[in-house]
C-alpha cells in the first residue's frame, strides 16, 4: 500500500504542469532559444525609442538607429541637455512633466481615498441595497470615457457660470474626471479585498465602542494596504498615460501633461522626432520606475481586475 | 444580496448592538458612499442620459430633430469607415492577443528564465499609448528603408535576392530606362538598352547616357571619359554620361563629361545570344577581346538600373481586398487598409503581455490532481491539454478576450498617434469620430453624441456579461 503512493509522488509534475510539448519532445534549446528571439522583438521598440533619444538630431533623417551600434561615438546626451536647458518654461519638457504629476498625483490619492471609503460602506455597512449599488458600480466600469466628454465639457461651464469658477480648461477639471472613471475599477477593487476581512474582527470592534471613522482608519486602512498599493499604482499609470482627457479639457491651458506634449510635437511641422523620442523616454521613464518598484501588486491590480 | 449580508445578520442576531449606541452610528458608513456617489452621478451617470439627450439634438444641442443624427452616422462614407474599422479591430485583435497571450503563458512555464521573460512582455503596457504609437510609426516609417527598422529588413532580404543596380532608376519619379538613352542606344527587350548601329571586330562603339545623377558618379569614382584606341579582334568603346552644358557635339565624349564606370555591358550576337559579357572603368571604356568576324551589338545590361526594394507604406491607406474599381460607400466597407494592420501589432505588443498574467494565473490556478489524474488514465499530454486544461481555462480565455473587445472598442490613442494625416481618415474610429466631430473644427455635438450612444450601447453587452459573471461567482 505504501508502494503505489510513492511512484505517484514521484510522478507529479514540477513547477507547472503543462507540458503538453513534451509529446513532441523539442530540445529544450530551441524552446529557449525561441523564447530568446521574442523577448528580443519586445525590447526591441523601447531600445529603438531609447536610441533615437541618444543619437544627434542631425543623423535621424540619415541613417538608421542600429548604425549606433557599429558607430558608438554617435552617442550623445545633447537631446537631454537641449530640452532640459528650457528649464520650466511653459510648454517645455520639464513643465510637462510637472503638469503630469499635478495632474497624476492628486487624481490618483483622491480614486484610492473615495474608493476605500466606498468600498467599506459596501462592505461593512449597516444599509440596505449594498449589493444593487456594488452591481451597479461594477456595471459602471465599461462605460467607454468618450460618452461623457461633451456633457461634462457642458457641466463645468454651467458650474463655472453658477459659481465663477469654471473648471475646463484647468488642471482641476481634468483630475474631476479622472476621479471619476478612477472611481468603478477603485471600488471594485478595495471592496474585493475588503470582502476577504472576516466580519467578526470589525464587529468585535463595534461591540468595543469603535466609531465608523475610528474603525476605518485604524482597522480597515492598515488591512486593506495591499489592495490599496495596487490601485495606487494602477491609477497613478492610467492617469499619466491619458492622452484624450487632457486633449479634450486642457484647452486653452498653457501647460500641457507629456502625453499631450507627444501628441503635439507629431503635430507640429518639421524634423523633430529628437524631441518626439527624447519626451517619449522621459514619459516612459516615471512608469517604468513605478512598475519595477511595484511590479508585485500591479500585477495583483491586473488580476483583481481581470478574474473575480 | 443575501451571501453578502448572511454573515452579519447572523452576528446581530447573536450579538445585539450595545442599546446605548446613538443612531447616528448606524448610518454613518453610508456617509462614507456620498463622495463617491455624488462624483459618479455628475461625471458617469448623468453624462450618459445628457449624451442620449444630445444625440436627439442638432450640432448646437437647441433643436429636437429626432433620430437624424443616427441617419447621418449610418450613412456617411467617413463614419462607415469607423465603424469598418472597429469591425476590423474586434475581429483581428481579441483572438490574437488571447492567443500569443495563452502561447507565452504555456511556454513560459517550461523555462527557467520565466520571470525575466515575462518582465519583458508585461512593461509595454505601462507605456503610454502615445509613446508606444510613435515608437511603432517609428519602425514602420513610410518607404524610408534607411530609417524604418521594418522596411530596413525587408531591404535587406530584397538585396540578397535582387540586388540594385549601380544606376538605379527611381520609377515613382517617373524615369525609364528608355529615357536615359541619348546617343547611340536605343531601348532593348526587358529594360536593356541596345548599341543603335551594328559593330564588327575591331570596331569602337560610343554609348551615351543622360539622366545619371553627378553624385552617383562622384561616389564611382568616374573619371574623363575618352574613346579607346580600336584593336584587331577586340570590340571595345565608352559608356559616358553625355551632357555638358557647353558643348554642341553630342556624338562623342567632350572635356568636362565623364565616363560611366562599372557599368554592366554584354557582346549580343545578330542572332540576340550574349556571346560574353564585361564592364567599364573609370573612364567609361570597355572592351571584348577575341572577337570572331561577325556583326554584333553592345547591350547594356538590365541589372544597372534594378532600382532595389522601394519600402513598403506600412502607414498608408492602401487597401488589403481588391476595392479598388467598388464605389464609395462599398470601399468604405469592404476596405482593410495597411494601416489597420500596423496599428495592430503595435497594439498586439502593448497588450500581450496583460493576456500572458491573465492566462497563466489561470493555468497555475488548475488542479494539479485533475491533470495527474488524465495523465494515469494514459492520456498523452497533448491530449490533456485539449481536453483537460483548456475547458478548465476557457473561462479565463473568455475573461481575456472580453476585456480586450471592450478595450478596442474605445480604441482611440493609437489611431491618433500612429497614423500620418495621409491615412488618418481611412484608420479612422468610432472613438476618435467622436472627438473629431464632437471637439475639433466644427463642432458636431449631436452627431458625436451619436456615435458615443452607438458606442456606449456595443459595451452594454459586455456590462451585462461582467455582471452575470460577477452574480454566478455568487460575489
Amino acid at each position: 500500500m505504501i508502494d503505489t503512493s510513492v511512484p505517484v509522488q514521484q510522478n507529479l509534475p514540477r513547477a507547472g504542469g503543462h507540458r503538453f510539448l513534451a509529446t513532441i519532445k523539442p530540445p529544450r534549446v530551441a524552446l529557449n532559444v525561441l523564447l530568446l528571439v521574442v523577448a528580443l522583438l519586445w525590447l526591441m521598440p523601447t531600445i529603438t525609442l531609447a536610441i533615437i533619444s541618444l543619437r544627434p538630431e542631425s543623423l535621424y533623417q540619415v541613417s538608421g538607429w542600429w548604425k549606433i551600434l557599429t558607430a558608438p561615438s554617435q552617442f550623445t546626451f545633447s537631446n537631454y541637455s537641449q530640452l532640459f536647458s528650457q528649464g520650466l518654461a511653459a510648454g517645455g519638457l520639464l513643465d510637462s512633466l510637472v503638469t503630469s504629476l499635478e495632474i497624476t498625483v492628486p487624481a490618483t490619492l483622491l480614486v484610492t481615498l473615495l474608493s476605500s471609503l466606498a468600498a467599506y460602506s459596501i462592505v461593512f455597512g449597516r444599509w440596505r441595497g449594498r449589493t444593487a449599488v456594488f452591481l451597479g458600480v461594477v456595471g459602471l466600469m465599461v462605460v467607454p470615457v468618450q460618452v461623457a466628454l461633451l456633457p461634462v465639457v457642458q457641466l463645468y461651464r454651467a458650474f463655472g457660470s453658477l459659481t465663477g469658477f469654471n473648471p475646463y480648461g484647468t488642471i482641476e477639471g481634468v483630475v474631476i474626471f479622472h476621479v471619476a472613471f478612477g472611481l468603478p475599477f477603485g471600488i471594485f477593487l478595495m471592496r474585493n479585498f475588503y470582502v476577504g476581512i472576516p466580519l467578526d474582527l470589525v464587529e468585535a470592534a463595534r461591540i468595543d465602542g469603535a466609531g465608523e471613522v475610528k474603525l476605518f482608519r485604524r482597522l480597515i486602512v492598515p488591512l486593506g494596504m495591499p489592495a490599496v498599493a495596487s490601485l495606487l499604482i494602477f491609477q497613478f499609470i492610467w492617469v499619466w498615460n491619458d492622452l484624450l482627457v487632457a486633449l479634450v479639457f486642457l484647452g486653452g491651458y498653457p501647460h500641457t501633461p507629456l502625453t499631450l506634449f507627444l501628441y503635439g510635437q507629431t503635430r507640429a511641422l518639421g524634423e523633430n522626432y529628437w524631441i518626439i523620442s527624447t519626451g517619449g523616454m522621459i514619459s516612459i521613464i516615471v512608469p517604468l520606475i513605478v512598475f519595477f518598484s511595484f511590479q508585485r501588486y500591479f500585477v495583483r491590480g491586473m488580476l483583481a481586475g481581470a478574474v473575480k | 444580496m443575501a451571501i453578502l449580508e448572511a454573515p452579519s445578520d447572523q452576528l446581530a442576531d447573536v450579538v445585539p448592538a450595545p442599546r446605548h449606541r446613538p443612531w447616528w452610528r448606524h448610518t454613518s458608513s453610508l456617509l462614507f458612499l456620498v463622495p463617491a456617489t455624488i462624483w459618479l452621478l455628475a461625471i458617469v451617470i448623468y453624462p450618459v442620459f445628457a449624451t442620449i439627450r444630445y444625440s436627439l439634438f442638432d450640432e448646437t444641442a437647441s433643436h429636437f430633430v429626432g433620430l437624424s443624427n443616427f441617419k447621418t452616422l449610418f450613412t456617411s462614407d467617413d463614419l462607415l469607415v469607423a465603424f469598418r474599422n472597429n469591425i476590423i479591430w474586434v475581429v483581428i485583435f481579441p483572438f490574437f492577443v488571447t492567443f500569443f497571450g495563452l502561447v507565452f503563458a504555456v511556454l513560459t512555464e517550461r523555462i527557467g528564465w520565466a520571470t525575466v521573460f515575462k518582465t519583458i512582455i508585461v512593461m509595454p503596457i505601462v507605456f503610454s499609448t502615445t509613446a508606444s504609437a510613435l515608437v511603432w510609426a517609428e519602425i514602420f516609417t513610410n518607404s524610408q528603408p534607411q530609417i524604418g527598422a521594418v522596411n530596413a529588413f525587408l531591404e535587406t532580404v530584397s538585396d540578397w535576392f535582387n540586388p540594385p543596380g549601380l544606376y538605379p532608376i527611381s520609377s515613382s519619379a517617373g524615369q525609364t530606362v528608355a529615357g536615359l538613352a541619348s546617343y547611340g542606344l536605343h531601348p532593348g527587350a526587358s529594360n536593356t538598352l541596345l548599341s543603335s548601329s551594328t559593330v564588327h571586330p575591331g570596331g569602337v562603339v560610343r554609348l551615351g547616357m543622360v539622366g545619371i545623377v553627378p553624385t552617383t558618379l562622384q561616389t564611382l569614382g568616374a573619371e574623363q571619359a575618352h574613346l579607346p584606341n580600336a584593336a584587331s579582334g577586340v570590340v571595345s568603346g565608352v559608356v559616358w554620361r553625355d551632357f555638358s552644358p557647353t558643348s554642341s557635339n553630342l556624338t562623342t565624349p567632350q572635356a568636362g563629361e565623364d565616363g560611366l564606370p562599372d557599368m554592366r555591358l554584354a557582346l549580343v550576337s545578330s542572332a540576340g545570344a550574349q556571346l560574353a559579357s564585361t564592364s567599364t572603368d573609370a573612364h567609361g571604356t570597355f572592351q571584348f577581346t577575341g572577337v570572331q568576324p561577325g556583326t554584333y551589338h553592345v547591350e547594356v545590361a538590365a541589372s544597372n538600373f534594378g532600382s532595389g526594394f522601394a519600402g513598403v507604406n506600412w502607414l498608408g491607406s492602401q487597401s488589403l481586398t481588391p476595392t479598388g474599381g467598388a464605389g464609395q460607400t462599398a470601399q468604405a466597407l469592404f476596405s482593410v487598409p495597411l494601416i489597420d494592420m500596423s496599428m495592430i501589432i503595435a497594439y498586439l505588443w502593448i497588450w500581450a503581455g496583460f493576456a500572458m498574467v491573465i492566462l497563466a494565473a489561470g493555468l497555475a490556478s488548475i488542479d494539479r490532481a485533475v491533470l495527474e489524474a488524465t495523465r494515469i488514465d494514459g492520456a498523452t499530454e497533448l491530449q490533456t491539454f485539449r481536453r483537460v486544461t483548456m475547458p478548465l481555462l476557457a473561462p479565463v480565455l473568455t475573461v481575456v478576450f472580453v476585456t480586450m473587445v471592450i478595450n478596442v472598442l474605445k480604441i482611440f490613442d493609437i489611431v491618433i498617434n500612429m497614423a500620418p494625416g495621409s491615412s488618418q481618415q481611412q484608420a479612422n474610429t468610432l472613438a476618435l469620430s467622436i472627438y473629431n466631430d464632437g471637439f475639433t473644427s466644427g463642432i458636431h455635438t449631436g452627431l458625436a453624441s451619436a456615435i458615443a450612444v452607438v458606442l456606449f450601447v456595443l459595451v452594454v453587452p459586455a456590462m451585462l456579461w461582467n455582471l452575470k459573471k460577477l452574480k454566478a461567482s455568487g460575489y
